[in-house]
């Protein structure tokens, strides 16, 4: 290995770019800081305009007030609920599709017409309305299956798995085969042990997308005791009316509403993300870099 | 010999495959053919099957109103500003990333800039909301600073626009980096050995090599956006735009939802959303076959 010494104008575009990526690190952090200082800060300090990156007048009464509200903790019993269920019937839609679609077509003759289902569904899907009348007509509105079943099989998930399974070797199946084992058992004792990566991949895909979907909530609920987490947020900020002009209207506006309530429940959203965060870092770009393996 | 034993396999391929078609007839082609509403006058007790044909009244009308060019003109331009911005950005993060050599610093910026991909718009939108109010930070600074009269950024069309484009390369730059960083790691380290003998500066080398070995990767990423170009990113506009900025932020999207969730007009929004569809159905086809062609790329 070769290496070359640095001149003095090295050390200065070193200085400029690691400045210029902390900066960057800085500027991504301050929101998220900034609405943490604010839900920890003084009502009396919030309408000042005075709170940066830390709390004025610190108190937690809007984390107290929050866990007396029933409102917010039915909403997040509602998102529990719907990541549990979707979790659990996605993964097993998507381990049953991905194993005979990662058949060659002469092991399996009609992998071609599945496919082209799954990925004929997935660049042409439905529109807004219709899907709507289809959930109502099965009397789904209003209840945790409307929130779980529409978005259930996951097309890209499903490709995902089968590029994972195509690039593990053939012999094991081919020699459980010939001992034989059904394609049943080769799937749950074989093929499922050795994808870990990609089912841990594909389950927190499932989590981040559930846990933050709020526009199936918005048109598939009845009343406000349907609505997961992510909607109940979403009619709070939707209701930070900003359509008035004058400023001390906003004012007013801003008082009663209390902005420190509204932020920590913004951080109370953020925080299983936050959780789970060190884990998706690992699996999401492993993920897509799975999903760019070729055939 | 082993067709007997192949054919029993083929069974349970097909049983394993069942719920999964079960779904998808169910909750994506019956709702796809529901799209016949389009051509339809609803009545909400006939239902989508029943209601009478009105052929392509609904689509004349589209073609009618003013919001159609509206819309598109909008939809077109979020979406072109959106992809260069976001391209460029994480282009030019990707490439100040890969110039340091300090594995801890590496990984700590890549942890913080990758956060904000996986919150949801409506947090963003609760957080922006906020950060840019009259009392917000911003403001806050802006006030402390000149001692100016805060500025009304949501109410502003201008001022609005360029939230949404700073907000979206917010986001999504450190995310969308991934790709370049992957594709930066696979230059083979001889060439810049060879430069580096030959005496090239830092600022050769970048346009030298790296650029033009990535190259392929960034047209390619190009092609692809190609897909989202009807898009514009409802989520986003859904939770940030109020009726005084409509004219420049109302997109496909956010016009269906009105019109069909607040207007009840659902058959006119179905033809939208099926006008929009068919027009992003032939972007699709047309970016992967650049793909295909320009990018030695093959998604199937």
């Amino acid at each position: 290995m070769l290496t070359i010494k640095k001149t003095k104008q090295d050390y200065i575009t070193d200085t400029v770019i690691y400045f210029i990526l902390v900066l960057l690190a800085v500027t991504t952090l301050i929101p998220l800081l900034n609405i943490l200082a604010v839900s920890l800060s003084d009502s009396a300090k919030t309408t000042a305009g005075l709170v940066t990156v830390y709390p004025l007048g610190f108190n937690m009464t809007t984390y107290t007030t929050i866990f007396k509200d029933h409102a917010i903790l039915t909403a997040i019993g509602v998102s529990f609920k719907r990541v549990v269920l979707s979790l659990i019937v996605d993964m097993i839609l998507v381990v049953l599709a991905a194993y005979p679609l990662s058949r060659s077509s002469k092991a399996f003759p009609f992998r071609g017409v599945y496919m082209w289902i799954v990925v004929g569904t997935m660049l042409f899907g439905p529109s807004m309305i219709p899907m709507f009348f289809t959930v109502k007509d099965l009397h789904l509105l209003g209840t945790i299956w409307a929130l779980v079943l529409p978005g259930a099989v996951g097309q890209f998930y499903i490709i995902l798995m089968i590029n994972y399974f195509r690039s593990l070797p053939s012999e094991l199946d081919e020699s459980a085969s010939i001992d034989g084992a059904s394609p049943w058992r080769r799937l749950l004792q074989i093929y499922l042990p050795l994808s870990k990566p990609i089912v841990a991949t594909i389950a927190l895909f499932v989590v981040v997308n559930n846990w933050n979907a709020y526009y199936d909530g918005l048109i598939y609920s009845i009343n406000t005791d349907d609505y997961p987490l992510q909607t109940y947020i979403q009619q709070l900020v939707v209701n930070l009316d900003m359509s008035i002009r004058d400023v001390e209207q906003v004012k007013s506006l801003l008082a009663v509403s209390n902005r420190s309530l509204t932020a920590a429940k913004l951080v109370i959203t953020m925080v299983p993300i936050l959780l789970i965060y060190p884990f998706m870092q690992k699996y999401f770009i492993s993920g897509i870099m799975i999903g760019s393996v070729k055939e | 010999m082993l067709k007997p034993t192949r054919n029993k396999e083929v069974i349970h391929y097909h049983i394993m495959l069942f719920p999964v078609i079960v779904f998808l007839v169910i909750f994506s082609i019956y709702p796809t053919l529901g799209s016949v509403m389009a051509f339809k006058s609803f009545d909400p007790i006939k239902g989508i099957w029943g209601s009478p044909w009105v052929g392509l009244d609904n689509f004349r009308s589209l073609f009618e109103i003013p919001d159609f060019k509206r819309i598109t003109v909008n939809t077109i331009t979020i979406s072109v500003v959106k992809i260069v911005l976001n391209v460029s950005c994480a282009l030019a993060f990707a490439l100040l990333l890969n110039e340091t050599r300090v594995r801890w610093f590496k990984r700590s910026v890549q942890t913080v800039v990758y956060l904000p991909f996986f919150l949801s718009w409506v947090i963003m939108a609760g957080i922006f909301k906020d950060f840019f109010s009259v009392e917000g930070l911003i403001n806050g600074v802006i006030g402390r600073i000149s001692g100016n009269e805060p500025i009304l950024f949501f109410t502003s069309k201008s001022w609005f626009m360029i939230i949404i484009y700073l907000t979206d390369v917010w986001k999504g730059f450190g995310f969308n980096a991934i790709v370049f960083l992957a594709a930066l790691t696979s230059i083979n380290p001889s060439l810049y050995e060879a430069a580096e003998v030959d005496g090239a500066s830092r600022w050769r080398k970048l346009t030298h090599i790296t650029l033009p070995s990535i190259r392929p990767t960034i047209v390619l990423i190009l092609i692809l956006s190609l897909q989202g170009i009807l898009s514009g990113g409802f989520d986003q506009i859904f939770n940030l735009y109020n009726p005084l900025v409509y004219s420049v932020s109302d997109i496909y999207d956010t016009y269906i939802y009105r019109m069909g969730f607040q207007n009840n007009q659902y058959e006119f929004a179905t033809a939208v959303g099926l006008f929009r569809s068919a027009v992003a159905f032939i972007f699709i086809f047309l970016s992967q076959w650049l793909a295909e062609k320009y990018g030695d790329y093959k998604v199937f």
